[in-house]
């Protein structure tokens, strides 16, 4: 009860004084107001001149997450004083309006490991916003960049390739094509499917926040541990947290027929023998998006291993190939049998 | 460079735009171009008109707008004088310009060189793309992007005034849409000039179609949320010279269409082609075909049903059919086929006094290389007209 009094009036004061008490909170009013800001700080997400989080927020992380040229993400949520998030009957998380997600994209060997963009999602009386937000160089503050922006920025993945890339800072509107379904903003990530609270469940901030534990019958397994499900299942989950936002028939890809989601059949709108739509020279010569057992001829497989817009999916968010994402996905299409045809 | 907020002159003002509405300039030629028209596109507000300068805009990702009512509008869309979005260095994005909000109005600038599609608009209702350029200005090749103009499942959709060219699919592509008016534009060196794909009531007339592998497509797809395509009217256009060899990436369904198409109808009910003046296409001025690939829907309809052909001029066709087999059909008919070509799926009346080759292949399971063609008289009495679209008065009032 203490945290939640020190809280709610911490909520009531500007951010600066907020900052200064030993508990502080986001800024509730910025979260809930029309403004843009154009400085992060104007938030309080992060302790002043730093990108630390305050404690207040409750960190998770996703079994399967979404690739964004190897950024390590580190992932937040803030609900407001005396409202609770609940798990909707289909899976996804209902956030009280206030709440905040908040997302930082960082590379342990870029810039010291200090986030490049931070991106928030605000759930606002009219809906919710998209905002993203770029660091200074002093990483003390970050700037509000609602045209978006390449940044350059350089580190080595996993496998120890050494990428330099021109990372893409979204725009406020690609936000939305990611984060669209029938034209308004939702969260993705955010569901009790593939949400893992696991470092969080401990803290006094998870009981407040939400109602109940997210709980689901049918959890993704992490694609890259095949201790969590078969070949098929994993790049099942790839495809839904890597495609399915929008590849769903309320999402920006509606008009493609394919629906990529982890409920869909897998067939023809899976891509199974599913013939280009729109795809211009997004189909490589190919005659399918996915011909079973040929990965080869798979042009899903073409336009994941693109970098080329016009041909590259997603076609935002994207600027190095995903090798080991990738690599399941061939697998799982080579292990199809070819019957059937 | 700066954007400049200036006032807009409310006696201006489009009926439905609020008091505030206003112009925002934004100019052409400073290192963040790109980034300032973008953010001038976030900001606008329902009623603004955001006016793109003169000159050439070196674009490096693709541009969105997703406010309703907004007008954007350039100065002109010929090179040196107009305003000319350049995206030679696209770096990201699948298209030029992403529009996703309805009751936009797209006029007098050019799109060039996109790596993906040109212009998209995407349930973006009321559209109107009055006078714009798109083009791949090498011409064709295989490595343009696939539509020049791609407005998909939206409602009242106006095409108006532009130009299309170089397109490695269809210049001007209307798919899963419905109320549909494309006019007074033309189509040249793309594989298929103008396209109309799973749409539901649609006007095409007083386009040229010209130099492409076909001239104008109308289609019906499996596997897609809208299908069942009908009532499109293709009237009073100018389609010739559609020789240009098909360069669309294989695997596509217009990577099919035989170079030298004039009009091809394939799946569709109710679709009507009168008074356009046909020539020069190599393999047939008129093409009526059933969808004759496996598929896995049991919804969909893949025959031509009730398409009415009456009133067209024919020039020169059928000299160098195009398709499996064309040639020595042609060979065996002394050197060419006739300009209309049926290949005897479903059902068609054709009144034109020209003849008509029907392959035979009423089941479109039946492969094309049983075909048995020969000459068919398709004359009949043809259903009652359709009526044709009408426009919301706010799109016309756009154009006037």
């Amino acid at each position: 009860m203490k945290r939640i009094a020190a809280a709610a009036a911490a909520a009531l004061m500007c951010a600066s004084m907020a900052a200064a008490l030993p508990e502080p909170a986001p800024n509730q009013a910025v979260i809930d107001g029309r403004d843009l800001p154009a400085k992060l700080s104007a938030f309080g997400i992060f302790r002043p001149g730093t990108s630390e989080p305050i404690d207040a927020l409750l960190p998770y992380t996703l079994r399967t997450p979404l690739f964004s040229d190897y950024a390590d993400k580190q992932r937040l949520i803030w609900v407001p004083p005396g409202e609770k998030a609940r798990v909707a009957e289909d899976g996804h998380i209902d956030f009280p309006l206030g709440s905040m997600i908040v997302k930082n994209f960082a590379w342990p060997d870029h810039n010291g490991g200090r986030p490049v963009e931070t991106r928030l999602l605000l759930h606002r009386a009219s809906g919710w916003t998209a905002l993203p937000y770029i660091w200074d160089a002093d990483g003390k503050d970050a700037t509000l960049a609602l045209a978006g922006r390449r940044v350059p920025v350089s580190f080595k993945s996993p496998g120890g390739d050494a990428h330099s890339i021109r990372y893409a800072v979204p725009n406020k509107n690609q936000c939305k094509e990611c984060h669209s379904k029938r034209g308004a903003i939702v969260p993705i990530g955010p569901k009790a499917s593939n949400i893992d609270f696991a470092a969080a469940l401990s803290r006094p901030e998870f009981a407040r926040f939400f109602a109940e534990a997210p709980a689901t019958a049918m959890p993704m397994p992490r694609w890259d541990d095949p201790a969590t499900g078969s070949i098929a299942e994993r790049a099942r989950a790839y495809l839904d947290v890597n495609c399915a936002h929008c590849h769903n028939p309320e999402g920006s890809a509606s008009n493609s027929g394919l629906f990529l989601r982890w409920s869909d059949p897998v067939g023809v709108n899976y891509g199974i023998r599913k013939r280009p739509t729109a795809a211009g020279r997004g189909s490589g010569g190919m005659e399918f998006a996915i011909r079973p057992g040929d990965p080869d001829q798979s042009f899903l497989i073409y336009r994941l291993e693109s970098l080329e817009a016009g041909i590259a999916m997603p076609e935002v968010g994207r600027s190095t190939v995903h090798k080991e994402g990738a690599a399941l996905l061939r697998q799982w299409i080579a292990e199809m049998p070819k019957a059937g045809h | 460079m700066q954007v400049h907020w200036v006032s807009f002159i409310a006696a201006l003002a489009v009926a439905a735009s609020p008091a505030a509405a206003k112009t925002i300039s934004v100019a052409a030629g400073a290192p963040d171009a790109n980034e300032k028209l973008q953010e001038a596109l976030i900001l606008a507000e329902p009623g603004d008109v955001v006016e793109l300068g003169a000159g050439t805009w070196t674009l490096t990702d693709g541009l969105s707008l997703d406010v309703d009512n907004v007008t954007l509008r350039g100065a002109g869309t010929k090179d040196g004088e107009g305003t000319i979005l350049d995206f030679s260095g696209q770096q990201g994005a699948g298209e030029g310009l992403l529009v996703t909000s309805d009751d936009v109005y797209l006029t007098n600038f050019a799109v060039l060189n996109t790596k993906g599609d040109g212009i998209k608009s995407k349930g973006a209702d009321r559209i109107v793309y009055h006078q714009l350029r798109v083009e791949w200005t090498a011409g064709p090749k295989q490595t343009n992007g696939a539509y020049g103009i791609y407005p998909v499942e939206s409602s009242d959709v106006l095409i108006d005034s532009v130009y299309v060219r170089g397109a490695s699919d269809a210049g001007i592509y209307v798919g899963q849409s419905r109320n549909i008016v494309v006019r007074d534009s033309i189509a040249m060196e793309n594989v298929a000039g103008i396209e109309i794909e799973n749409c539901y009531d649609a006007d095409v007339h007083d386009n040229i179609a010209t130099k492409n592998t076909g001239g104008i497509l109308v289609f019906d797809l499996p596997s897609l949320p809208q299908q069942g395509g009908h009532n499109v009217r293709v009237f009073d256009n100018v389609v010739s010279d559609n020789s240009t060899p098909n360069f669309a990436p294989k695997g596509n369904i217009v990577a099919s269409v035989p170079t030298g198409t004039g009009v091809l109808v394939m799946a569709n009910s109710r679709v009507e082609v009168f008074g356009n003046l046909l020539a020069d296409n190599g393999t047939a001025n008129v093409m009526i075909v059933g969808y004759r690939y496996p598929y896995e829907d049991e919804k969909y309809q893949p025959l031509p049903k009730d398409i009415a052909v009456w009133g067209n001029q024919h020039g020169n066709a059928g000299f160098a059919p195009a398709f499996p087999g064309g040639a020595e059909i042609a060979s065996a008919m002394g050197g060419h086929i006739p300009p209309v070509l049926w290949d005897g799926a479903g059902s068609a009346i054709v009144n034109d006094e020209v003849a008509v080759l029907s392959l035979n292949l009423p089941d479109v399971g039946t492969p094309q290389s049983e075909a048995k063609p020969s000459p068919a008289d398709l004359k009949g009495e043809t259903s009652e007209p359709l009526a044709g679209v009408t426009l919301p008065a706010t799109m016309e009032a756009r154009v006037q």
